[in-house]
């Protein structure tokens, strides 16, 4: 499938990209799990990143947040070359990741999960903080509208919902510019998927570059301002917002002219390809 | 004065109305020693009910002795599982111990304090390389350690036989610098009517250290994540590896302390000794608190866990009762202490 970009994207936005990826890949020996990857995260954006099961999402994940090194292309941050030897330096770069199942630790309590890695130590014996952390733990909270009660409760005690606003708060609090949040909904209803995108919001009013991946396009598109869908290791569609539609996107996502095709098999119809959608996506081409 | 009233209600309107905070007795209770607590007072009632010498001020000393010899291994052992680790070598480790010390002195005809340092660099190097095994090979350390046990206790009794042609090390009271270990790790003071054994106090100042290192340092924070989800302490940025192996280093140093004790109280070290023994140090270490899937625990209720047992130990022979209930009375005070704690656990998680 051939790349779907429009071309006019450079000129409208001049701010340049805090994070950059120019054709990135990663094989695994013969297994290309990611082919030239092009993608820009830019400051206050948020940059979805959509793709079935298998599409390279989590590859692009690992690469972006140190746990794997890409093999073709080239990862620019701040306009700088880089390459992450492991996650430490991926999040002393300014990149934090915050992943859909192991953001916390579940029996350890609020305000030592928000500090867990970057305690705060004062005095010749270097004992915790304890006071400043729970204050500070409460502020960023509140700041971010989150309501936890008691910060001495196991995290475990939270909602989903919850747990993922803690680690979205904890990574603006520790400075990251960009924040990638893997499929940080899959796991909520639909209530706790809204108090999640509301966070989105606000982690991108606060600045922060913004990468969310989901296979829910109606999501995607409710906090959006750039889409990239991933198909089979490589970019199926790379659009700005105002240049889509739900529609459109969903049926990308849903597989576009595949789904179509398949639909007209189903059908017994093979070969005729008549609804709207796929005309305009011939017409586009 | 106007602020200060408005503030409470400012923070109410804040909160969340169907979450209450906790009261101060449910915050209490779900404090993971508790039901090691409740345990102890409930044995020390029984016994002091029972056991007529139970009640002689005299024999504090020896309850607490029994005490700070399981106490010694049982904090350490506590840290390990709250780092979501286990270690059925302790037991015979620190036979391996003070053999090790005694073997090496006495062959070569050094001073003891010679063998006590070689001891020492073998208990860490154990516990080193029972720590990168299990990170090495991604074993369970259930079967990393259970190697570990069963090669300990073969090298006790063969390598001395090999070297003293016995079942146990030779006495080495005789030889330099015995007297000035032996006031290091196995002497004793009196308070009053009370003599109180070296060991109680290197068990009171381990597990006041552990119970800070614990709770109130960056290492105690590491420990709590690596055993509760290793995977997101590593991302995050926690050293999980250096932290299992430090865990394992310290049992190893825990071992050296008790072996050390071993041999300078009794001269000599029986080849054979410490098989069972790891299950008392786990065993107190539940009883503590601390669960078996790590990322939870206590070390204050692991030495309370210790004297549950010292206790039990001499209050059943105080009471006449015949010794050989002791271990069935350890299974069931295990199982229960598990029931408790799980019971308490949950229902101080609701509130």
């Amino acid at each position: 499938m051939t790349t779907t970009t429009i071309e006019p994207r450079q000129a409208t936005d001049p701010a340049p990209p805090l994070l950059q990826l120019d054709n990135v890949g990663k094989s695994y020996g013969n297994v290309h799990a990611l082919r030239g990857v092009t993608l820009n995260v830019r400051q206050g954006e948020v940059t979805c990143v959509l793709g079935d099961n298998g599409a390279g999402k989590s590859t692009l994940i690992s690469i972006i947040s140190g746990l794997h090194d890409y093999t073709e292309g080239a990862m620019r941050l701040d306009g700088q070359p880089c390459r992450f030897a492991s996650p430490r330096v991926a999040q002393s770069s300014g990149i934090a990741t915050v992943y859909q199942n192991l953001a916390l630790v579940p029996l350890m309590s609020v305000w030592r999960n928000f500090f867990l890695g970057n305690e705060i130590r004062r005095g010749p014996l270097r004992t915790l903080d304890i006071k400043r952390m729970k204050r500070i733990c409460a502020e960023e909270l509140r700041r971010m509208g989150i309501i936890v009660p008691d910060l001495d409760r196991p995290v475990a005690s939270l909602s989903g919902g919850q747990r993922q606003c803690i680690a979205i708060a904890r990574a603006i609090h520790f400075g990251a510019k960009v924040i990638i949040l893997d499929e940080p909904t899959a796991a909520l209803g639909v209530k706790q998927s809204g108090v999640v995108l509301k966070y989105i919001l606000r982690a991108r009013d606060a600045g922060l570059g913004v990468i969310f991946i989901t296979h829910n396009p109606q999501q995607a598109y409710l906090v959006g301002d750039h889409f990239v869908i991933l198909k089979l290791g490589q970019v199926a569609l790379d659009a700005r917002r105002d240049e889509l539609t739900l529609a459109r996107l969903t049926t990308e996502m849903a597989g576009g002219q595949e789904l179509e095709e398949l639909g007209a098999e189903l059908r017994g119809e093979t070969g005729q390809r008549d609804g709207p959608a796929a005309r305009t996506e011939k017409e586009e081409r | 004065m106007t602020a200060t009233a408005m503030e409470p209600d400012r923070l109410a309107g804040a909160r969340d109305d169907r979450v209450a905070t906790r009261p101060l007795l449910a915050r209490l209770i779900s404090r993971p020693e508790v039901g090691s607590l409740i345990g102890a007072i409930v044995i020390f009632l029984l016994f002091m009910a029972v056991a007529e010498p139970f009640r002689n001020v005299a024999n504090v000393g020896t309850i607490l002795y029994g005490a700070s010899t399981i106490g010694i291994m049982a904090v350490p052992v506590a840290l390990l599982m709250i780092g979501g680790e286990f270690d059925l070598s302790t037991g015979v480790a620190v036979t391996t111990s003070g053999l090790a010390a005694s073997l090496f002195a006495w062959n070569f005809g050094l001073n003891v304090w010679v063998g006590v340092l070689l001891a020492l660099a073998l208990s860490l190097a154990v516990g080193a390389f029972n720590g990168w095994l299990l990170l090495k090979t991604g074993l369970p350390s259930f079967l990393v350690t259970l190697g570990t046990f069963f090669i300990l206790q073969g090298v006790n009794l063969g390598v001395t036989r090999l070297l003293t042609g016995n079942v146990a090390s030779s006495t080495i009271s005789d030889m330099d610098g015995f007297d000035s270990a032996q006031k290091i790790f196995g002497s004793e003071v009196s308070l009053g009517p009370v003599n109180l054994k070296v060991t109680v106090l290197y068990w009171i100042v381990l597990t006041g250290v552990a119970a800070y290192l614990l709770l109130r340092t960056q290492v105690g924070n590491w420990i709590f994540a690596v055993g509760g989800d290793a995977e997101a302490a590593r991302a995050v940025g926690v050293p999980v590896r250096a932290t299992k192996i430090g865990l394992f280093m310290a049992v190893g140093f825990c071992a050296w302390l008790s072996g050390m004790h071993l041999l300078f109280q009794f001269n000599t070290v029986q080849s054979g000794e410490g098989v069972g023994k790891e299950f008392i140090f786990i065993i107190a270490a539940v009883i503590g608190g601390c669960l078996l899937t790590g990322g939870y625990g206590s070390v204050v209720g692991a030495s309370i866990g210790a004297l549950i047992f010292g206790m039990t130990q001499l209050g059943i022979t105080y009471a006449g009762w015949n010794p050989d209930w002791f271990r069935a009375f350890l299974g069931l005070m295990l199982l229960l202490a598990t029931i408790v704690n799980l019971y308490v656990k949950r229902r101080a998680d609701l509130r």
